[in-house]
């Protein structure tokens, strides 16, 4: 049997620091299986989220080797296991204790966007039509398991901790998601501009980097929204059709 | 006397899976005011991890499909001991729910004239499930999710419920810590809906995550609630067996709806060789035929690979156990093989089935269209639980509701792939809307902070005893009993041993230790969830004695013909006035003519 150690944080909102634990390996062993064993065996309040343990649930959140990744996604043999491997909280998120953040803002901000709006049904019986060509673009958004990993990696939120002016780039995804939705008939524009500060995006594409789901965060819901801004309020060609169509 | 933090609300709604954010939905559309409480962060229940679709007799792929077929699809694989006015309302109400998601932003996949696209599942005669690739529970629970936090609902995450308040015959609310801070908040409510899932974490191997400790289902009985059919547990046929670490974890029916094939190490399609009477005239009979009917070709039947899942997991058992599975004791299901029919069939595959093309690959070092993938059965899923009225959900105690799996009565003996999810919609709202009506029509309760003093009291005794053990070792301990005594073949003299495991571990949870302190502590949570977890391990193994015979998920090797005497009960289970589980044999009441005319007229 082999063996591995994991660096592994420990501490509340008042503090912490590194533990090592030395635990078993077996083949096809994910970060978060180690951490269950320590749980376990070695510290029975060690604490963690998780739940499905396949990367659909988006909960196990957390940075391995000081790199943003889902714990049951990330395996023994994808890391070099002669070093201790260091598992920490996410950085942008208040600590709570261990291995678990205060992620309450993000549910905080989605009630911020305003919810899906559609035009009136195609069909009597009270149906849509859509295309699957149509809803393509939008149900790569809707992949997003709500990891927040994105969020936790991008410098507005970790480094300059704008939140009260910044939504980050799961809710620009979100966004994007509904403004590009096949039915949907609001408008989110001038929120993104106003309140959302899509302006403080400057298209690192950190956030890309990091999605488990492979969400073309950037490319796909980012730079669109902002050429959706730029249009709205920034085109003098437009203002002045928009002045003269009003007269008219 | 403590004086706890008091919430009050017309109704307390507990679980936020798709049965609990439905039904929280409906209450508040009634205009009551609704508190919603759950385990996790909101949007990770196990609804997340539905992959094959949404079962709703829509007709948008074949129009000969409608409620009647369902119905009866539904009462056939749950071997008819289903609560047939539950088959019925569910059957008929589930397109307009899947609709209705539709209207709140969900985008399932699309048929060329721009429908809801449905695809093939065991047991289901015609394509019938709505789906967005391998992801539809997901693509569910975040439309209920970002559709509910907009109806006003008090929502507590990371909040577990230890006990249900009494006022008299009536529910009252509920007590329950924050796994944060480890505070003790109370509940104050008319009306209480359970919407707690499932019982997976009693077995060893199981595609469920560390809440399904089957907290709903030990609640209302404990609070005087009947519990139903708690024998048949479904073991789904295909989970992933290798590498370890992964065990367990779930590989979509999709795969097989899509064409997928199981075979032996002998490289032999099993499935033909063990049709069962009942399914005979509606399954294939050599492989072409099977693959032209998963292509839509409406003149073919479903190959065998798509038999209900009790009877495609006992077959997979067979073949292990007489020598032919795979190198890590499982079989091979094979979707690469389309190559042979179809062009692009890679891009074919990951388009269709993303997730597990995504899971394999990742966690197994396995290209799905490339080789076949290892599977064997995992505990997904009970279909018993908590005994309901088929109309409003309401369990024997007063303004006591529950929906969803932790509820009884739709699946019967095995429940069909796709029929959850249209369960959790259909029976969500209607718990929710008539607990709302409950509150409305009902006087306020009355909370016994005694009740709750007790309940605070036992809770924190772990943290004083100075001796004892760990709570992470007896729940192991109790998952491998139960999967090797209570799993997929179940012979007496073995049940017996481990109702007398279960005793002895019961013994030593009561004096279980945990270290640390009250502030998100999970080796505190996994001690206060042995109680649940012991309560309805019990449950599940008197009844699966009790029942001499072999029907839908529950298989007897001592007993292995159906017994028809069987056929005419349901297995019901409540607490003695002494605190002893009491088992009892209730007639299931006949069907109506008009129903049982369908289930005729379908054969």
């Amino acid at each position: 049997m082999s063996e591995a150690t994991f660096k592994v944080w420990r501490g509340d909102a008042q503090g912490g620091a590194f533990q090592s634990y030395t635990t078993e390996t077996s083949p096809g062993m994910v970060v978060l299986d180690a951490i269950h064993q320590i749980q376990a065996d070695q510290a029975n309040d060690l604490a963690v989220r998780w739940n499905c343990k396949a990367g659909k649930c988006g909960s196990c959140s957390a940075e391995v080797n000081g790199k943003p990744r889902l714990l049951c996604m990330t395996r023994l043999s994808d890391l070099d296991l002669t070093t201790p491997v260091t598992v920490e909280p996410m950085r942008a998120f208040p600590r709570i204790k261990d291995l678990v953040t205060d992620v309450s803002w993000n549910f905080e901000v989605k009630k911020r966007i305003k919810e899906f709006t559609p035009r009136p049904p195609d069909a009597p019986d009270g149906t849509w039509r859509m295309q699957q060509s149509d809803v393509e673009r939008v149900q790569e958004f809707r992949k997003c398991i709500e990891c927040y990993l994105c969020q936790d990696v991008c410098h507005v939120i970790r480094e300059h901790h704008e939140e009260k002016e910044f939504i980050g780039p799961r809710f620009f995804v979100h966004t994007a998601a509904l403004e590009m939705h096949p039915l949907d008939v609001a408008d989110r524009v001038p929120d993104l501009k106003r309140e959302f500060g899509i302006g403080y995006c400057n298209i690192t594409k950190c956030c890309t980097a990091v999605c488990p789901e492979g969400i073309t965060i950037t490319d796909n819901a980012i730079i669109p929204l902002k050429e959706r801004v730029v249009d709205a309020f920034y085109d003098p060609l437009g203002r002045l059709v928009k002045i003269f169509s009003r007269r008219a | 006397m403590p004086d706890y933090e008091t919430l009050t609300h017309d109704v307390l709604v507990i679980g936020a899976g798709g049965a609990g954010l439905r039904a929280a939905i409906a209450a508040a559309a009634e205009g009551v005011s609704v508190a919603l409480v759950c385990k996790s962060l909101l949007g990770k229940a196990h609804t997340v991890m539905a992959e094959g679709g949404v079962a709703a007799a829509l007709a948008n792929v074949d129009d000969r499909d409608n409620w009647r077929v369902h119905f009866s699809d539904t009462m056939r694989g749950g071997q008819y001991l289903n609560n047939w006015r539950m088959a019925e309302l569910h059957a008929k109400e589930a397109p307009d729910r899947v609709r209705e998601l539709e209207a709140w932003g969900a985008l399932f996949d699309r048929t060329p004239d721009g429908r809801i696209l449905q695809r093939n599942f065991g047991g289901h005669k015609y394509p019938r499930l709505a789906h967005v690739g391998d992801r539809t529970g997901l693509e569910m629970i975040r439309t209920l999710q970002d559709h509910g936090i907009h109806q006003g609902i008090d929502v507590h995450m990371e909040y577990t419920v230890l006990t249900l308040l009494k006022d008299g015959d009536r529910v009252a609310g509920a007590l329950a810590y924050d796994r944060e801070r480890g505070r003790f908040k109370l509940f104050h409510s008319r009306a209480v809906v359970l919407a707690t899932g499932g019982i997976g974490r009693a077995f060893k191997i199981t595609s469920n995550s560390w809440e399904y400790t089957g907290d709903g289902q030990a609640l209302a009985y404990d609070a005087g609630a009947a519990l139903q059919d708690m024998e048949f547990v479904q073991f789904h046929p295909t989970g992933m067996v290798w590498p370890p670490s992964v065990r367990g974890i779930l590989v979509t029916e999709g795969v097989r709806g899509e064409g997928g094939v199981l075979k032996n190490a002998e490289g032999r399609r099993f499935m033909f060789d063990d049709v069962p009477e009942n399914y005979r005239a509606q399954t294939a009979t050599d492989p072409d035929e099977g693959w032209r009917y998963t292509q839509g070709d409406k003149s073919a039947r479903r190959p065998p690979e798509l038999l209900t899942r009790d009877h495609v997991a006992r077959a997979i058992v067979r073949e292990v156990r007489e020598g032919r599975g795979s190198p890590h004791g499982g079989v091979f299901l094979d979707i690469a093989w389309i190559k042979d029919r179809i062009p692009h069939a890679a891009e074919h595959i990951k388009k269709k089935l993303p997730s597990m093309y995504h899971q394999f690959k990742t966690l197994a070092d396995i290209d799905i269209t490339k080789e076949p993938m290892e599977v064997g059965p995992t505990t997904h899923y009970v279909m018993g639980g908590i005994r309901v009225d088929g109309d409003t959900q309401m369990t024997n105690v007063a303004g006591l509701f529950a929906a969803g799996e932790c509820a009884a009565g739709l699946h019967g003996a095995n429940r069909l792939g796709g029929n959850s999810l249209s369960d959790l919609l259909v029976f969500g709202k209607r718990a929710g809307e008539y607990a709302a009506r409950f509150a409305r029509a009902n006087s306020d309760t009355r909370v016994d902070v005694a009740q709750a003093t007790r309940a605070e009291r036992r809770a924190l005794e772990p943290f004083e005893r100075k001796a004892g053990e760990g709570p992470y070792q007896i729940q192991q301990a109790l998952q491998n009993v139960m999967q090797e005594n209570v799993g997929i073949v179940r012979r007496e003299a073995e049940m017996l041993r481990a109702l007398a495991e279960i005793d002895a571990l019961s013994a030593r949870a009561a004096n279980v230790t945990v270290t640390g302190n009250r502030e998100y502590n999970p080796g505190w949570h996994t001690a206060l969830d042995l109680g649940n977890l012991l309560t309805i391990s019990r449950a599940i193994t008197i009844t699966a004695i009790e029942r001499k015979e072999s029907r839908g998920g529950h298989f007897r090797d001592d007993y292995p013909n159906k017994d028809p005497e069987f056929g005419k009960v349901n297995l019901v289970i409540q607490a003695g006035p002494d605190g002893s589980m009491v088992l009892s044999r209730v007639p299931i009441p006949p069907m109506p003519p008009e129903l049982a005319a369908v289930i005729k007229e379908m054969g």
